[in-house]
């Protein structure tokens, strides 16, 4: 009996066939996913990267509820045309807080990596409310009822704490202040000091066009125009620039 | 394993396995398909050798041909660049005009901003530059500040009301609520769609136009046909950026709506600037 007649055993024992395959399709699933999470240069070393203000996280859980992912990916693959259409190529390090990562695989609307600053807020609402009006060839439907919308967002506290259970390096601080935070950055009165120390970059200021009201335009928008805004591509270099 | 047992038939050796008489032939792989599976295992090996591929303690093997998409890309970029470098370097250095005069030039330079518009202008302009409300159509020779090179560089690089721009173009129609009464309004308004159409109430005509002599004409021209060094737009002819009819001039006496084109030369550079206007003045419009 050669060894390569030995398959036979395997081929004869349901049971051990079964813990066989288990066990080679463990390995291969450890040797491809483990080292993801010890390799030094998964994610890159990059300045700037923070973790979401409350009303950006208020607007990215908007962002997943009304399914975006859908039809809008953010990942900007390492393709000459896509470098030069949406900007620097997407860096593992910019989603490191994402919780679940909004990559998306889908291209139905462009990609939102780097969407952020690209439009006026103004432009946003018009865009959301009827997005025919400014690109006339546009699929997407309109959103209008977001500025309608009162933001709820019952325990924003919570949502940070959890965020921070799972990894965002969420400090007692920003806990702490997250329901005032969240009010203040659309409050174009409010004093932004203490938010804009605790969120480097946040956009500030009223985001639908209605001062009054807090809305989840408001929300949505302070989300999309800090997207892919974060990282000092200034000071990050690609050949050196891991951990 | 059973018992060997070759079948009478074939005079194959069969695999032992028996159901209901009926027994399997053991016939060997093909050749080609053996040779193949051993071939794709040895392009397993080369290509781990060759290419990023096993995870060790810090990082993974870099494979001896050094590949990374990341780098790829970079190099793609930088061959694409040195390849428009001889163009880029000519559009830097010459004035509009030049450009424009020189054929291969004005070619690179049509595509490269058609390119740039895309990415840059088309979410407010449309993809076929055609505008919408609020957005100027820019393939007309109705232009509010301009149809000449220069001029539609000037508005490319520093913007209409873009207040973070000390060479923006300003202009700010304002609000004519206070000093004319609604029926006053109406009559203004009246006048202004009689140039280019008939008005609701013909009677209302004569009166809008002295009203309109006395408030509008100072920016809007005598004959309204608008002011460019003002950025007052053409009343007389039928294009309408703000909406069409008696209600739409109304509202924008009223409350004026003022549209905001930020600067583009801190975000994109000089050379895409003249690109770009050298794209628009080609789109049929140009002076």
């Amino acid at each position: 009996m050669s060894i390569l007649d030995k398959h036979t055993i395997l081929e004869r024992n349901a049971t051990l066939l079964l813990v066989g395959s288990l066990l080679v399709v463990s390995i291969g699933g450890i040797v491809e996913i483990a080292p993801l999470f010890y390799l030094e240069n998964t994610i890159e070393k990059v300045e700037g990267m923070r973790p979401y203000s409350p009303l950006e996280l208020a607007g990215r859980d908007i962002y997943v509820r009304e399914g975006c992912y859908v039809c809008h990916s953010q990942m900007i693959r390492p393709f000459r045309d896509e470098v030069e259409r949406y900007g620097h190529y997407s860096l593992a390090a910019e989603s490191m807080y994402d919780h679940p990562f909004q990559w998306g695989s889908k291209r139905t609307g462009p990609d939102l990596a780097r969407v952020g600053d690209r439009y006026s807020n103004e432009w946003h609402v018009q865009h959301m409310t009827e997005p025919r009006s400014v690109v006339p060839e546009s699929v997407m439907p309109s959103y209008a009822f977001l500025k309608e919308t009162p933001l709820e967002v019952t325990n924003v506290a919570m949502n940070l704490k959890a965020n921070r259970a799972v990894g965002v390096p969420y400090t007692d601080e920003m806990i702490d202040n997250a329901a005032a935070d969240l009010k203040a950055q659309a409050d174009p009165n409010a004093d932004t000091a203490g938010i804009e120390a605790r969120y480097p970059k946040a956009k500030l200021g009223d985001f639908d066009g209605d001062a009054q009201r807090l809305t989840e335009m408001d929300a949505l928008i302070a989300y999309l125009q800090m997207l892919g805004t974060l990282v000092d591509f200034s000071t990050y270099d690609d050949t050196t620039g891991y951990r | 394993m059973a018992d060997k047992h070759i079948d009478e038939i074939s005079g194959v050796e069969t695999t032992g396995h028996e159901w209901d008489g009926i027994r399997e032939l053991n016939n060997p792989m093909p050749r080609w398909w053996v040779y193949s599976f051993y071939a794709t295992i040895l392009w397993a090996i080369g290509y781990a050798i060759a290419y990023p591929s096993w995870p060790m303690l810090t990082e993974a093997t870099k494979g001896v041909l050094g590949y990374s998409s990341r780098s790829e890309v970079s190099v793609e970029l930088a061959n694409a660049k040195a390849a428009q470098a001889g163009n880029l370097v000519r559009i830097a250095s010459s004035s509009l005009d030049e450009i424009i005069a020189d054929p291969e030039l004005q070619q690179f330079a049509v595509s490269a901003g058609a390119s740039a518009f895309k990415v840059n202008c088309a979410q407010c302009h449309g993809s076929g530059a055609a505008g919408g409300k609020g957005f100027p159509n820019l393939n007309d020779d109705d232009w509010l500040w301009g149809g000449k090179p220069d001029e539609i560089y000037q508005t490319i690089a520093h913007g209409i009301r873009h207040d973070a721009d000390g060479e923006t173009r300003v202009s700010e129609m304002p609000s004519f609520a206070e000093m004319l009464d609604p029926e006053q309004t109406k009559q203004t308004a009246a006048y202004v769609v009689s140039l280019t159409a008939t008005p609701s109430n013909p009677e209302l005509v004569e009166p809008g136009k002295q009203l309109f002599a006395d408030n509008c004409a100072s920016c809007h021209g005598t004959d309204a046909k608008g002011s460019r060094e003002m950025g007052a737009p053409n009343l007389a002819d039928a294009i309408w950026l703000k909406g069409e009819g008696e209600q739409a001039i109304i509202n924008q006496m009223k409350a004026p709506k003022h549209g905001v084109m930020p600067a583009w030369l801190p975000r994109i550079g000089d050379t895409t600037v003249k690109q770009l206007a050298v794209f628009v003045h080609s789109l049929g419009g140009g002076e």
